[in-house]
């Protein structure tokens, strides 16, 4: 956009940097190539994000041009909102419970694959293991919402499979239980759902990831005797920290989300608020009661949550030993 | 990684006889492939259920949730697929996930080049900013973006929602990209350059078919993400004759909860798993792969 524009060469970059003459192909190419998508992103990402923070310190309704400015009230009103408060108390076990059973259970499985195998020298992957693979994967191309769907019919009392399996095996009691409707497995159920839909995407990551490692380290430390269990847990999961940690994270995020899910499962918030989440309320508070000043206040403090939570993730992997990792590499 | 010089000389004395370790061997690899036989199953039996009961008539699927369907009972599909909009939602999916997969690799594509590929003052400064806006949830944005497009009179119309997707799509497409455009060699851009070729004619003829599995790997993603995209439309697409498949569904399954007509909300829901379904099956190798080089990263 500036007129000292050099193309850099890539990695090998040459040591004179010449000035090109600005012909119009030079200009043109700039303003398209990047006036035309940062204009896109400015307008659609940057300006919202920035509106954001302005609209959360003001009274707007969204109809009425008439706005005032209020300060943090916005805010002091959210420390008193149970309601709200409720919602994001739910959002904090998401974003812990999900992801930990998440990656227990890919990684798990992902071991399994790997270093199932049979044989004493070598560590040799599961034979067959291409169809588990396919297989668990299917819920990453199945969109969320559906998940959602299909889940609640399974869960449905009377007419769902689960409580029709349940009393199959002679669990009369569950006959008619309504997994959904009830306060004490709102909650574990929906936590169930998301969990089923991830697993299968971080299985595969993770089995890339621990192919990925030099097979000789699987060899040394099986003729030095360790067993199966011994290599998964002090050699494959510090090998692979790194990939864990991102899993942590994008998992968070996505369970501090959980929109699509419990929109799906429980649109109302679930039996008293038990499956209630942050993004749930602020959509009800900016368009169905037109309270956009405080519904944007409600996404400056989901947007803090989720910062807090990736900061945490780092620096609990750096304090527990990653950083040991990064200076010996 | 933990295990000292010590611990491993005290396995060393501990190491197993020969030929008990191949019977241990099998048994895991038994146990192993019991596990991932229980996995698949809780991953296989909701989705065979649901194509069974969408065969079912209402009576059916109230009755015995286990039972088969007494005859295959295609004219479930033909009620989701015209009564319940489904067809509709399904062409306007199709259109707006298109066009703005198109879009946004395009542009995508481009910004990433110029970021990759040329210094000027304030690469640094857009290249962060689209990272930022990466990490920072859509919810938050939300509310004024309704009325960034009410303002632009987009709201409720497809070309609205079109631009968002491509939008809220860029930075993860600029940040995959920029590191393949980074590692194309600089000599390419000169000896085009020699050739008489210029800015766009070396983008286009040159520097874009060399990105290509990086393009498809990131086509992927994006296709995958804008068919699965729910709050964006939910906001800012009410008109229900403007509806994507994902909301749809949502409205219709809300519908249906008023015990309207089952067959058609499990045909509804095999209409719009199957045929991402059946892609990946063809293309399960080529996706996993590009999942595992996106992931990794």
């Amino acid at each position: 956009m500036t007129p000292e524009v050099v193309p850099d060469g890539g990695p090998q970059r040459s040591a004179v940097r010449r000035r090109r003459p600005l012909t119009f192909d030079r200009i043109s190419f700039m303003v398209v190539f990047l006036g035309l998508p940062l204009a896109v992103f400015v307008i659609f990402v940057v300006s919202p994000f920035v509106q954001a923070l302005w609209y959360s310190l003001t009274d707007w309704s969204g109809f009425s041009s008439k706005m005032n400015f209020v300060g943090f009230d916005n805010y002091v009103r959210l420390f008193h909102d149970d309601i709200f408060l409720k919602a994001v108390r739910n959002n904090v076990e998401l974003a812990v419970v999900v992801p930990i059973v998440t990656i227990v259970l890919a990684l798990t499985l992902a071991t399994l694959v790997t270093i199932g195998g049979s044989g004493t020298g070598t560590v040799r992957g599961l034979r067959n293991s291409g169809f588990y693979r396919i297989v668990s994967f299917f819920p990453y191309v199945i969109p969320a919402i559906v998940i959602g769907l299909i889940w609640a019919q399974v869960f449905t009392p009377s007419t769902g499979i689960l409580d029709a399996l349940l009393s199959k095996v002679g669990l009369k009691g569950f006959a008619d239980y309504a997994w959904l409707g009830d306060a004490r497995t709102a909650m574990p159920a929906s936590m169930f759902v998301m969990i089923w839909g991830f697993v299968g995407f971080y299985m595969v990551l993770f089995i890339a990831a621990i192919r990925g490692i030099d097979p000789e380290v699987f060899e040394a430390a099986r003729i030095d005797g360790a067993g199966r269990f011994r290599t998964a847990v002090s050699l494959t999961l510090p090998l692979i920290r790194d990939n864990v940690q991102t899993a942590y994270v994008y998992l968070g995020i996505a369970a501090l989300d959980a929109f699509v899910y419990m929109q799906a499962l429980n649109p109302g918030g679930g039996p008293q608020n038990s499956t209630l989440v942050m993004p749930q309320q602020l959509f009800t508070t900016a368009f169905a009661k037109g309270q956009f000043g405080y519904s944007t206040a409600m996404g400056v403090i989901l947007a803090a949550v989720t910062m807090l939570f990736a900061l945490l993730v780092f620096s609990v992997n750096w304090l527990t030993g990653g950083r040991d990792r990064k200076v010996r590499r | 990684m933990t295990t000292t010089t010590a611990d491993r000389a005290e396995f060393v004395a501990d190491s197993r006889v020969p030929g008990k370790g191949s019977r241990e061997g099998r048994g895991v690899a038994t146990t192993a492939h019991v596990a991932l036989i229980l996995w698949s199953l809780l991953v296989i039996l909701p989705l065979v259920w649901t194509v069974l009961s969408s065969f079912k008539s209402t009576q059916e699927v109230l009755g015995n949730p286990l039972s088969l369907p007494g005859k295959l009972r295609f004219s479930n599909y033909a009620h989701a697929w015209t009564t319940a909009g489904i067809g509709r939602y399904f062409t306007n999916t199709v259109i707006v996930v298109g066009c703005a997969l198109v879009l946004v690799m395009i542009l995508g594509a481009m910004c990433a080049y110029v970021l990759a590929r040329f210094t000027f003052r304030g690469n640094r400064l857009i290249y962060y900013s689209m990272l930022a806006g990466l990490t920072f949830p859509v919810f938050l944005a939300i509310v004024p973006l309704f009325f960034v497009l009410k303002n632009l009179s987009l709201l409720n119309t497809l070309p609205g929602l079109i631009i968002t997707y491509v939008a809220f799509a860029l930075p993860f497409t600029v940040f995959f990209l920029h590191s393949f455009f980074k590692a194309l060699p600089g000599e390419i851009y000169e000896a085009a350059q020699i050739d008489g070729a210029g800015e766009w004619r070396t983008f286009f003829s040159v520097m874009l078919p060399m990105a290509r599995p990086g393009m498809a790997s990131v086509a992927i993603f994006n296709f995958l993400g804008l068919w699965n995209q729910f709050l964006l439309p939910v906001a800012l697409n009410t008109d229900s004759r403007n509806y994507v498949l994902s909301q749809g569904m949502a409205s219709f399954a809300s519908q249906a909860g008023y015990a309207v007509d089952f067959g058609a909300l499990f045909a509804a829901v095999v209409i719009t798993v199957a045929p991402v379904l059946v892609v990946y099956i063809i293309f399960q190798r080529q996706l996993q792969v590009s999942v595992t080089a996106g992931g990794v990263k």
